[in-house]
């Protein structure tokens, strides 16, 4: 199994470690529900080194991205990061990602399990002066989210943070380490930011005790990955292999909003503009619940005795102190306000489609 | 890790403390409670005088990472079952000996007893 620069740390702080995508992971230290509640009241951070780093160089790298992946990489100025994702031809989603524009290079941020296949899928559709570098072991990466982390952060570095927009980056100096600091994250948290550094175990470990410290008077937390998903559920952020795979399409997984039709030809464009055009059979949409079962993924969705969809995602809102979830469903039944039924392990539970996301 | 001398223990990390009048009193152990993480909701499937056969699924445990069945160590009737964590779930992971307690079984096989394991077995079960 992979390690990642804070592996020592992890285990020092007690954190209960799982196999997640190859790596060792921390799944939680103190509780899912305790990290879940630092992050929205105050601030929590996340080792999510795992995750893979790409940098696209080459006088084409535009043109590259641009038919790469489904945002429009021509709205995407220096200094911005841009959600995006890659669609094989028939529209299926091969990886979510982040797209920062760096100037004289394009970063590309993927999924730490899909690495092997996103490479390999980016080198089948090279073309041109395009450089492709898997940068992924030399990055650590943390994320550092709450209304806090601003606070904690600045103490760290000379760079203003305030003036950060949501989704800009800039690469500053942060407790005397070069740094590409991100205005980004996956918590619904609007003060966020995600630190990319050198992967060294020695400058990873001295960076994370200087957070730890500038952070201890906001009571600053360590998070798992169980919290990660708890929180971005919240905001119904969809997660690749659960919301969107390749065979349920970006659109269907309700990312039409980064999927640019209109931009010009693109992997996957041809096959999406013609399921738009035909209507969509299917659609992730959010549902909510006021029974205590928790509808997990692989559910099946009823509308009394027909079976209309599947849970792609689910769990309880530590926020709202209700289940929550996400379910792909047949049109007719995905509007919000349909009561729907879900199987949860032989016990047919009420629900209801409802709008996203689920805080506000 | 706190495993009472003074209960028994199932595979599937339950204890069973046996009182004065032959109730065997079940709960899951703090191994399993430390597995599971944040208990959120904890549902019984029977009522009061249920009878339940050794090994069958009488409920579930919910926590945020997942789900886990509970299933009775002995075969009998069901006695009393701990209502008070129907909204206190967390009770099971602070104190599962305790405040955490699950349901109240009278054995009516009192030879499945003999099957549940010590404190050291346990011990040796789960590595600690």
């Amino acid at each position: 199994m992979k390690k990642t620069a804070f592996n020592n740390i992890h285990k020092s702080l007690g954190g209960k470690m799982v196999d997640f995508a190859g790596f060792e992971m921390p799944v939680q230290y103190e509780g899912i529900i305790a990290e879940h509640k630092a992050v929205r009241n105050s601030v929590g951070v996340f080792d999510v080194s795992h995750m893979g780093e790409v940098e696209i160089h080459g006088n084409d790298a535009f043109d590259y991205v641009q038919k790469l992946t489904t945002n429009d990489v021509s709205k995407l100025q220096l200094g911005k990061v841009q959600y995006s994702s890659m669609c094989y031809t028939d529209g299926g989603v091969v990886d979510d990602l982040l797209v920062y524009n760096c100037g004289k290079y394009f970063l590309l941020v993927i999924n730490a399990a899909n690495i092997e296949k996103d490479i390999e899928w980016m080198n089948q559709n090279k073309f041109g002066d395009v450089e492709i570098k898997n940068v992924s072991d030399n990055i650590s990466l943390l994320a550092v989210q709450g209304p806090n982390s601003l606070n904690t952060l600045q103490k760290l570095t000379k760079f203003d943070l305030s003036v950060m927009e949501y989704y800009s980056f800039t690469f500053c100096n942060l407790a005397g380490q070069e740094v590409l600091l991100s205005r980004t994250g996956y918590t619904g948290e609007k003060i966020c930011f995600e630190i990319y550094s050198s992967s060294d175990v020695k400058k990873s470990e001295e960076l994370w005790n200087a957070i730890f410290d500038a952070g201890s008077e906001y009571g600053i937390k360590p998070a798992g990955l169980g919290s990660r998903d708890t929180l971005r559920l919240e905001y119904a952020y969809r997660l690749y292999g659960n919301d969107m795979n390749e065979k349920i399409n970006i659109l269907e997984a309700g990312l039409g909003w980064i999927t640019k039709l209109e931009k010009g030809i693109f992997n996957g464009s041809d096959a999406l503009k013609k399921a738009k055009a035909e209507g969509l059979k299917r659609k992730v949409v959010g549902f909510s619940t006021d029974e205590k079962l928790i509808a997990r993924q692989g559910a099946e969705v009823y509308s009394g005795d027909n079976k209309i969809g599947t849970v792609t995602s689910g769990n309880i809102s530590p926020m709202l102190n209700k289940n929550i979830g996400m379910a792909l469903i047949d049109e007719g039944y995905n509007k919000t306000g349909t009561e729907i039924q879900i199987d949860i392990r032989g016990k047919k539970v009420n629900a209801k489609v409802v709008k996203t996301p689920f805080l506000n | 890790m706190n495993i009472p001398e003074d209960l028994k223990y199932t595979k599937d990390h339950e204890w069973v403390r046996i009182d004065s009048d032959g109730v065997a009193e079940i709960g899951i152990t703090e191994y399993a409670q430390g597995e599971l993480g944040d208990i959120i909701y904890v549902g019984i499937e029977y009522s009061i005088d249920g009878d339940v056969a050794k090994g069958e699924e009488i409920g579930t445990i919910e926590a945020v990472k997942t789900v886990a069945q509970i299933y009775s160590p002995v075969t009998g009737k069901i006695q009393d079952i701990n209502i008070d964590v129907n909204d206190s779930p967390n009770d099971i992971n602070t104190d599962p000996y305790g405040k955490g307690w699950l349901v109240k079984i009278t054995p009516t096989k009192p030879e499945d007893l003999n099957e549940l394991m010590d404190a050291n077995a346990y011990k040796a079960l789960i590595g600690s």
